[in-house]
C-alpha cells in the first residue's frame, strides 16, 4: 500500500468528524484518498473543500472548537499560508492532528522533500513527530490523537512525514484491527467546546497585562506533554508491539562518531552504519523522532558518551550557524562536560539523494576535520564548487 | 472574577485562554488611555443629557441629583462630550496636572 493511502486509511479508522484540505504535492494522495472514503459513503465525516490552506486549517480551529475531531495535512507553501493559524491553534490548545508531508519551500519552485517548511514554524508550539517510514506515520495518527485529546495535554500535533521518500513510497504494512483502535482511541471528550447552551470566549485578545502569562502556560502545558508523550507510546507499543521513543538509537551504544538525523533518511544512514561497522569503524546513528517538545535529557543520555557527532540537517537556517537540528542539538549539550565535538552537515535539500556512500562520506570528512581541531564545522553537502 | 486580570498569576488562566464568564468586557479599564479627562462646572449644566448621548463609549451615568458624570474607568477622554455641550459646562484637563 502507498503510504499516503495508509496514511488515509488510519484518519478514517482514527473516527475522525471533520477533515479540511487543500491538495498540494506530495500530500495530494492522502486528501484525493480521504475524499474518496467520505463520498463513497465509507467514511462519515464532514470534507471540506476550502480556498487555501489558511482557510483549511481555520476550519478545523473551528470545528475543534465545537468539540469535532479535527484533519488536515499540508506540505510547504500550503504550510506557510497557514502558519498564522498553527499559533492560534496551539494557543486554543486544539488537540487538532496534521500530517506534514514535508517538501522545500520555494524559490526556486521545487516539489521534493526536505525539512525547511516544518522549521518555517518550529516555535508554533505544536508537538511535532518525525517518522521513518509509513508504518509510523500510519502509527502516528492513533497515537497523535490519544495523545493531542488528554485533558492534560490539549495541543495540536504535526506527524512530519518526508515528501515522496514516504509519501509515494510502497511499503507493507502492519493495520490494526478497528476493535483495538476503537479502544485505544477512544470517543473525544472537550474539555471546553463552543455549544449555545453554555456560553464561553474563544480566542479572545490578552493585553500586555496578562499575554506574558498566558504565554508561560502554554509552555509549561508542552513540557507537561512529556511524560503523557511516553505513556502514550507506552501504551501503543503494549497494543501493536510496536515502541517508540523520543530518541531511538541504532549500534550507537558504543559508538565514538554518531550520526544525528531526524526523518525517513535515517533508514538510508543505518544502511552506511552497518557498512562502517564491517569496516571496523566505531560509527552509530542517533534517531530524533520528538522534535517539539525537545527531549534534551533522552539526547543527552543517548549522545554524551560519544566523542563525535555528525548532524544532517535538512534545511538550511539562512544567515545562522548552520540547520535547525545542529542549533538544537549544540543548545542540548552547551551545558555538559566532555560534549562531543560536532560537525553539521545540510544534505539531502529539495530531494537531492543521499546515499549510504554519502554517509560514509560525511563521517570520513567530520572526522579528518575534527581531528584538525575544528570542532564546529558546517557545510552544504555535495554542493557543485 | 474575584480579582481582575492583571493580577491573575500564569497558573490561573483557564486552559487555551477560554473566558468562562460572559460579558466581563466591563472589567477592562478602558480609563487607562486618556490624557485629558472632563470636569463639569455644574453651574451651567442644564440637564439636557448630549454629552450621555454622544459618548461612544456610554460612560455617562445619571447621578442621584440628576447630573450626567463621566465614569473614569472607563471614560477614554476623546473630550467629544466637551465638544457637544450646548453651554460649555465641560472641559478637558490634563488628567495628572489635575490631580
Amino acid at each position: 500500500m502507498e503510504v499516503s493511502i495508509a496514511a488515509a486509511e488510519a484518519v478514517k479508522q482514527a473516527n475522525v468528524d471533520v477533515i479540511s484540505a487543500y491538495p498540494i504535492t506530495p500530500q495530494t494522495h492522502i486528501v484525493e484518498h480521504l475524499s474518496e472514503l467520505v463520498a463513497n459513503g465509507e467514511m462519515d465525516s464532514e470534507f471540506f473543500c476550502v480556498e487555501s490552506e489558511h482557510s483549511a486549517l481555520s476550519v478545523c480551529v473551528g470545528s475543534e472548537a465545537t468539540g469535532a475531531r479535527s484533519f488536515t495535512c499540508t506540505s510547504a507553501q500550503g504550510l506557510a499560508l497557514m502558519s498564522e493559524i498553527t499559533y492560534i491553534a496551539s494557543a486554543l490548545r486544539l488537540p487538532i492532528v496534521m500530517i506534514l508531508a514535508n517538501r522545500t519551500l520555494s524559490a526556486p519552485l521545487s516539489i521534493w522533500n526536505d525539512h525547511s517548511d516544518v522549521m518555517s514554524i518550529r516555535d508554533c508550539g505544536w508537538i511535532q513527530f518525525f517518522t521513518e517510514n509509513g508504518q509510523e506515520v500510519y502509527d502516528h495518527v492513533f497515537i497523535s490523537y490519544r495523545l493531542a485529546e488528554d485533558k492534560e495535554v490539549l495541543l495540536p500535533v504535526i506527524v512530519n512525514m518526508d515528501g515522496f521518500t514516504l509519501s509515494h513510497m510502497i511499503e507493507p504494512f502492519e493495520m490494526i484491527e478497528q476493535e483495538k483502535i476503537d479502544q485505544f482511541l477512544p470517543v473525544y471528550q472537550p474539555l471546553y467546546r463552543l455549544h449555545p447552551d453554555h456560553p464561553i470566549t474563544m480566542g479572545a485578545f490578552a493585553l500586555p497585562s496578562i499575554f506574558t502569562e498566558t504565554k508561560k502556560a502554554q509552555e509549561v502545558a508542552i513540557w507537561s506533554s512529556m511524560p503523557k508523550i511516553l505513556e502514550t507510546w507506552k501504551a501503543f507499543g503494549d497494543m501493536t508491539g510496536r515502541y517508540y521513543q523520543p530518541i531511538e538509537t541504532y549500534k550507537a551504544e558504543d559508538a565514538e562518531t554518531l550520526l544525528v538525523i531526524m526523518g525517513s533518511f535515517a533508514e538510508t544512514a543505518s544502511e552506511a552504519v552497518d557498512r562502517m561497522r564491517e569496516e571496523g569503524r566505531s560509527v552509530g546513528l542517533v534517531k530524533i523522532r520528538l522534535w517539539r517538545p525537545f527531549p534534551f535529557q533522552e539526547f543527552k543520555r543517548a549522545t554524551l558518551p560519544a566523542k563525535r557527532m555528525v548532524v544532517i540537517d535538512r534545511a538550511i537556517s539562512i544567515g545562522g550557524p548552520g540547520g535547525p537540528v545542529a542549533s538544537e542539538v549544540k543548545s542540548a549539550l552547551y551545558g555538559s562536560d566532555n560534549r562531543p565535538a560536532i560537525y553539521n552537515f545540510v544534505a539531502g535539500i529539495s530531494g537531492r539523494d543521499v546515499a549510504p556512500q554519502d554517509y560514509i562520506k560525511m563521517v570520513d570528512k567530520a572526522e579528518i576535520e575534527i581531528e584538525e581541531g575544528n570542532r564546529e564545522g558546517y557545510e552544504i553537502y555535495g554542493v557543485r564548487e | 472574577m474575584t480579582k481582575p486580570e492583571y493580577e491573575w498569576t500564569w497558573k490561573e488562566i483557564p486552559v487555551g485562554n477560554v473566558i468562562l464568564e460572559p460579558g466581563n468586557a466591563s472589567q477592562y479599564r478602558t480609563g487607562d488611555w486618556k490624557t485629558l479627562k472632563p470636569v463639569l462646572n455644574k453651574e451651567l449644566c442644564i440637564h439636557c443629557g448630549l454629552c450621555s448621548i454622544f459618548c461612544p463609549d456610554m460612560a455617562y451615568n445619571l447621578d442621584s441629583e440628576g447630573y450626567f458624570i463621566a465614569d473614569l474607568f472607563y471614560c477614554k477622554g476623546c473630550g467629544i462630550c466637551a465638544k457637544e455641550c450646548p453651554t460649555g459646562a465641560i472641559t478637558m484637563v490634563v488628567e495628572e496636572e489635575e490631580k
